[in-house]
């Protein structure tokens, strides 16, 4: 038990390395297109020479990781190329933003799938052909689509929310309320529709196992066979597919920020990435992982109560 | 289980389809061919943008700035700049085909052939690929894909392919899947047995497996391609001197409040895009992996039947049963469905009696229906099945007339016992655990006082010790021990009835003479009576008292046991002893 | 006596598990098998009974110990090799569903194995084996699930014979079949050892099936032979064998009564005699 902990850890580990590597070479490997991203079109040869050199992008690319790297692990990612501010700051107004799109789509995802899912998969019949409607739509209509169809009809037709902007909880808690409905919403579709349709084939797949005919047999009740032994035993494919859609959640809140002006990470990301802010632009790729390894991590270790053969080993 | 005839309730395998049937019953799908011609329409208007589209790219016309739809030469309109979307739609068409079509061949080359490998090969090569797989599969790829802007500025074709290898995992998931399946056949062994090499055998066996599922998977890879590309465009990483749909909907989107409705081409065009993709999709894996015929029977027309067959019950004015008589079969009739109006009857009309403490032995092959009757008594038939007709008389009720009785018979009067041991436990729960619910579902009853019941009782079923079996997992003890489980829980609520399904036909040929010798044993000691489903006469010599020989849904002949080895009358029980005896050692 | 076709010497299989925990599920067997004889070997489930069939067909790993064929190791062999040498070893398997692709047509199958051997026959052959294992002959061009577990059985026996192997392992071949189908697959493998001498070794956890078709038999407990010889299923020394014999119930009330007094009786002796050790 440890030992797998332990293991999961080093994985874990790995992966940032390789993430923040890869990244780190994709971003920095351009140094005299960075500078000329910085200095503009008009600047000569000269001049973006002397921003290579000034910025250290001449250096060995294995270099400047190890510099970053040894910086991050003390906190410190560095600071605007442009306006000097350090990363760490620009992301602590940003990082709770992308949070708590994320946070509450999984949460609300968690829930409606889970309920939806057992309804398609014991009540079978309209329930079920509705699900399957809605899980092929979900999967057909890309988030930002669902979130410019959103601004179109709830922000311009029908006013009812806000169409862009974020309001801290701090300020007005309706007011935040409001500002991050129409951004759950357009993830949400996605990802309920493959989580609900993933988890009524993990129920279904429980139903027609041996065991659930002789609960029946036993006079067990139908509702404590689908709430006990049923749930129970679809949870761990259910947290799989869970845990492997923190992904695309994270990846879609980038583009939900960008059509809502939201002022989370994914806009950091995009806009320094664009301007050529590079240092700026690997915060958030360094807070992405964090967040896809977290929830992995927990999803692994929920589906690892959940299943004696995995405990006992 | 035996094989001569298939199970009514079992699913039918794959039917097996030349690529020309394929290609016509997609067709002949209105969902396919629906979702073929608005895609070959798409391609059509990629391909033919140079010499249809209104306007050159980027071509701008002042006049028409920010142009509604339906403005004369601007069908859908024009964007901030006076460009007309619809051209800028047209131009964009064969970028996006181009990007799509080199997702899907480098994910396909990439993920196909080392799911090919690997799962063929095993070993290390497959510990190495499983691990970048699983490191593929955590990076973040839109984060990765705005990354590699900084590195080759807005070229969307070399975001395409790096996406392409970031989705390559889902075919190497599937692939490596199937393949080890396929792997474990033993048609595969078979084909090594007869010296094929392994390039045959992959061509030949391992290729056709894997050939449904990656079409199917490559209608929903192109999807996502083409979401991602609009994706990454739509975000500004496009070549903006470019048209593209992305592109197209980003000026729009920035430009929504003086042209509201110039989002919604490019959002539509996308969105159906994919919408076909996805629905082709589902309709090849109809078309590909499911059976033939939906065999799924109407609703209305299940409601009519069982209507039908309550309306015979109240009609008929049966025989009460004897006193003595704990469960009474008349007229049994149970169907499967053939068709969404018609139903194939698999039982036809049994009788059967079973008196307080008689052990009476349900003996037929495959097919002739004796398992139906078993789920018929404790209404676990499976969700499809019919019952077209008869009564189930338990306790002087009709527990087929009445769902309620039904309830009060089942786990409390009516115990059941499955053929096969392990897969009959949950495998979430601890024995103990399981076995104190399952008591505490029938009976009022303390969980303390629960346990001690059962503690009691596994002793007796013959496990030696109760109280540390009750602690463990079903995965951590053997299938004899299962069994004995599996009665106790059976016998636990002190019911009246058992019904065994092929209860030893799972177990070694010694450890079912223990099982059967427990049985006898529980059947003395508490008067209860038993309804044994077997195919093994054997078992039928050993345990029973009263026999019942079933065939093709039909009770061919009953007798007590003795009368019925020592004189059989009809020629199927002849054939089935005769059978039964060749092979068996009689001079001991 | 002419020499042994089949000769397995001290085979040992030992399976290297997670976590580099080795299990040893064979030890130390040896029997032989000449031409035109039926070796069968019997024995309950973790016995090892398959893993000796599987070896032999080189589809299980050889620890130590060899394994020859007319004269020559096939034990540890590349599969090229395999292919040249025993070409006359084929099998059939107890899954008739399984071990047919669902996807190639009857003739497919049977002629796979004379593709893979460069051998030529053709339609003629194909419809000479399917009239040999008793099949109509224009089942060529139909799929394996337009037939029952019994006729699939049949068409497993056929693909066997193609090549006119010497030996024939039958791994449990009739033990997912219908009592009566299994009765009439045990007389075609009968007639059709009279007809071409072809020697079947023989794997079942049926010492009543064994015994209607051997001419010897050898009784595995796990993954060793406890008993090798011509009547063990009528006369067993060992304890085990004679456990297991008892253990099968008799379609016969009278005769079982006196079985199951006998073999209560024989677990109370080792009771007693287990007790006095």
């Amino acid at each position: 038990m440890m030992l797998s902990v332990l293991k999961r850890l080093l994985r874990s580990a790995v992966i940032v390395l390789i993430v923040t590597f890869a990244t780190f070479s994709l971003m920095f490997g351009n140094g005299p297109g960075i500078a000329r991203a910085i200095l503009g079109y008009q600047a000569t040869e000269g001049d973006v020479q002397r921003k290579v050199v000034q910025l250290g992008l001449d250096r060995p690319l294995l270099v400047q990781y190890g510099d970053w790297l040894g910086n991050a692990v003390t906190g410190n990612l560095g600071e605007s190329f442009f306006t000097g501010q350090t990363v760490t700051s620009a992301l602590a107004t940003r990082v709770p933003v992308t949070l708590t799109l994320v946070v509450l789509t999984m949460i609300l995802t968690i829930i409606i799938s889970v309920l939806l899912g057992v309804a398609a998969a014991v009540y079978g019949g309209w329930l079920d052909r509705a699900l399957q409607f809605v899980a092929v739509l979900g999967a057909a209509a890309p988030s930002f689509i669902i979130a410019i169809g959103l601004v179109f009809a709830f922000a311009i037709a029908v006013r009812i929310f806000p169409a862009t902007g974020y309001v801290s909880p701090d300020i007005s808690l309706g007011g935040w309320l409001l500002s991050v409905t129409l951004p759950v919403i357009s993830l949400l579709v996605g990802s309920v529709a493959n989580a609900a349709s993933q988890f009524r084939g993990a129920v279904l797949d429980v139903l027609s196992r041996d065991f659930v005919r002789t609960l029946r047999a036993r006079g067990i009740p139908g509702s404590h066979i689908i709430f006990r032994h049923v749930l129970r035993n679809a949870g761990g494919p259910g947290l799989t597919v869970l845990s492997l859609q923190t992904l695309g959640l994270v990846g879609g809140a980038i583009f939900v920020e960008l059509v809502f002006a939201l002022p989370g990470i994914g806009q950091l990301a995009n806009l320094s990435t664009q301007n050529g802010d590079v240092p700026m632009a690997m915060g958030p790729v360094v807070v992405t992982i964090i967040i896809v390894l977290v929830v992995n991590f927990i999803g692994d270790f929920a589906n690892t109560m959940l299943n004696p053969k995995a405990r006992t080993r | 289980m035996s094989a001569e005839t298939p199970n009514p309730a079992a699913t039918e395998a794959p039917v097996p389809v030349a690529g020309r049937s394929v290609m016509k019953r997609l067709v002949t799908n209105p969902m396919g061919a629906i979702c073929l011609a608005y895609l070959l329409f798409v391609i059509f208007l990629g391909l033919s943008s140079p010499f249809l589209a209104p306007f050159q790219p980027n071509q701008a016309d002042l006049n028409a700035v920010n142009a509604g739809p339906f403005e004369p030469g601007h069908l859908l309109g024009a964007d901030s700049a006076g460009r007309d979307i619809l051209s800028q739609l047209m131009w964009g068409t064969s970028q996006t085909l181009l990007g799509s079509v080199l997702v899907l061949t480098i994910s396909v080359a990439a993920g196909v052939t080392g799911g090919l490998l690997a799962g063929f090969y095993r070993g290390k090569f497959e510990t190495a690929a499983d691990w970048v797989n699983d490191v593929i599969m955590s990076l973040p790829s839109i984060v990765l894909l705005i990354a590699l802007y900084a590195l080759t500025g807005p070229n969307v074709m070399v975001a395409m392919a790096v996406f392409g290898l970031l989705v390559a995992p889902t075919y190497y998931r599937l692939v490596r899947a199937v393949v080890v399946g396929v792997r474990t056949e033993l048609y595969v062994d078979a084909a090594k047995v007869v010296g094929l090499s392994d390039q045959r055998i992959i061509g030949r066996h391992v290729l056709w497996a894997v050939r449904a599922p990656v079409v199917i998977q490559s209608s929903f890879i192109l999807a996502a391609g083409i979401g991602i590309q609009a994706g990454v465009e739509f975000l500004g990483l496009g070549d903006p001197k470019q048209a593209s749909w992305g592109g197209t909907l980003q000026n729009a989107n920035n430009n929504i409040y003086n042209n509201r409705f110039g989002v919604l081409w490019p959002a539509l065009l996308v969105t159906l895009t994919i919408l076909a993709l996805v629905l082709l999709g589902n309709v090849l894996r109809d078309v590909l992996q499911s059976s033939a015929r939906n065999k799924t029977l109407r609703k209305d027309r299940r409601r009519e039947l069982a209507r039908k067959a309550q309306q015979e019950r109240t009609a008929a004015t049966s025989d009460l049963p004897a006193q003595d008589v704990v469960l009474s079969i008349r007229g049994l009739r149970v169907g499967y469905p053939d068709g969404p109006d018609s139903v194939r009857e698999v039982v036809h009309g049994v009788d059967l009696d079973v008196r307080r403490g008689e052990i009476h032995g349900l003996v037929g092959e495959s097919g002739s229906g004796k398992s139906q009757m078993a789920f018929s008594t404790l209404g676990i038939l499976p969700k499809e099945a019919v019952i077209l007709g008869g009564s189930i008389y338990q306790g002087g009720e009709d527990i087929l007339a009445d769902d309620k009785s039904m309830k009060k018979a089942r786990g409390h009067r009516i115990g059941y016992i499955p053929q096969e041991p392990m897969s009959n436990l949950d495998p979430s729960f601890t024995i103990g655990a399981q076995l104190v619910y399952g008591l505490r579902a029938v009976k009022t009853i303390s969980a303390k006082e629960a346990k001690k019941q059962l503690t009691t009782l596994l002793a007796k079923v013959g496990i030696r010790d109760p109280e540390g079996i009750m602690r463990l997992y079903p995965h951590e003890i053997s299938g004899g021990m299962a069994q004995r489980v599996l009665i106790c829980g059976a016998v636990a609520a002190d019911p009246d009835l058992i019904v065994a399904d092929e209860p030893t036909t799972a177990l070694d040929v010694t450890v079912q003479a223990e099982v059967l010798e427990l049985l006898r044993q529980l059947s003395k000691e508490r008067g209860l009576a038993m309804i044994l489903v077997t195919h093994n006469l054997g078992v039928v010599a050993d345990l029973c008292d009263t026999v019942s020989v079933m065939k093709s849904g039909r009770i061919v002949e009953h007798n007590d046991v003795e009368s019925l080895f020592e004189d059989p009358q009809q020629d199927y029980t002849k054939e089935l002893l005769e059978s039964t005896r060749r092979v068996e050692l009689l001079e001991v | 006596m002419p020499s042994p076709i089949l000769e397995v010497k001290n085979l040992d299989v030992t399976y290297t598990g997670r976590h580099g925990l080795s299990k040893k599920v064979i030890n130390d067997v040896s029997f032989d098998l000449h031409p035109g004889e039926t070796v069968s070997l019997v024995g309950e489930s973790g016995s090892g009974k398959t893993t000796i069939g599987r070896a032999i067909l080189g589809l299980a790993p050889v620890t130590s110990g060899s394994i020859t064929f007319c004269g020559e190791t096939i034990s540890n062999i590349s599969r090229s090799e395999r292919r040249r040498i025993a070409r006359g070893i084929q099998v059939v398997f107890q899954d008739p569903y399984s071990s047919l692709n669902p996807s190639m047509t009857v003739e497919d199958i049977l002629v796979e194995p004379m593709q893979a051997a460069g051998a030529s026959g053709g339609r003629d052959r194909v419809r000479e084996l399917l009239d040999s294992v008793g099949l109509p002959s224009d089942s060529g061009s139909r799929y394996p699930k337009e037939f029952s577990g019994g006729q699939r059985q049949r068409i497993a026996i056929a693909r066997a014979l193609a090549l006119d192997p010497a030996v024939i392992i039958c791994d449990e071949p009739t033990s997912a079949l219908d009592v009566t189908t299994q009765a009439r697959v045990l007389a075609l493998l009968k007639d059709l050892q009279q007809q071409t001498g072809v020697a079947y070794l023989f794997i079942s956890h049926d010492l009543g099936v064994v015994n209607l078709i051997s001419d010897r038999i050898g009784v595995l407990y796990q993954g060793s032979i406890v008993e090798l010889g011509e009547h063990v299923a009528t006369k067993p020394q060992h304890e085990y064998t004679k456990r297991l014999q008892m253990a099968a119930p008799v379609a016969d009330p009278k005769k079982q009564r006196e079985r199951r007094a006998a073999r209560l009786k024989l677990l109370a002796d080792e009771k007693v005699g287990a007790g006095r050790l």
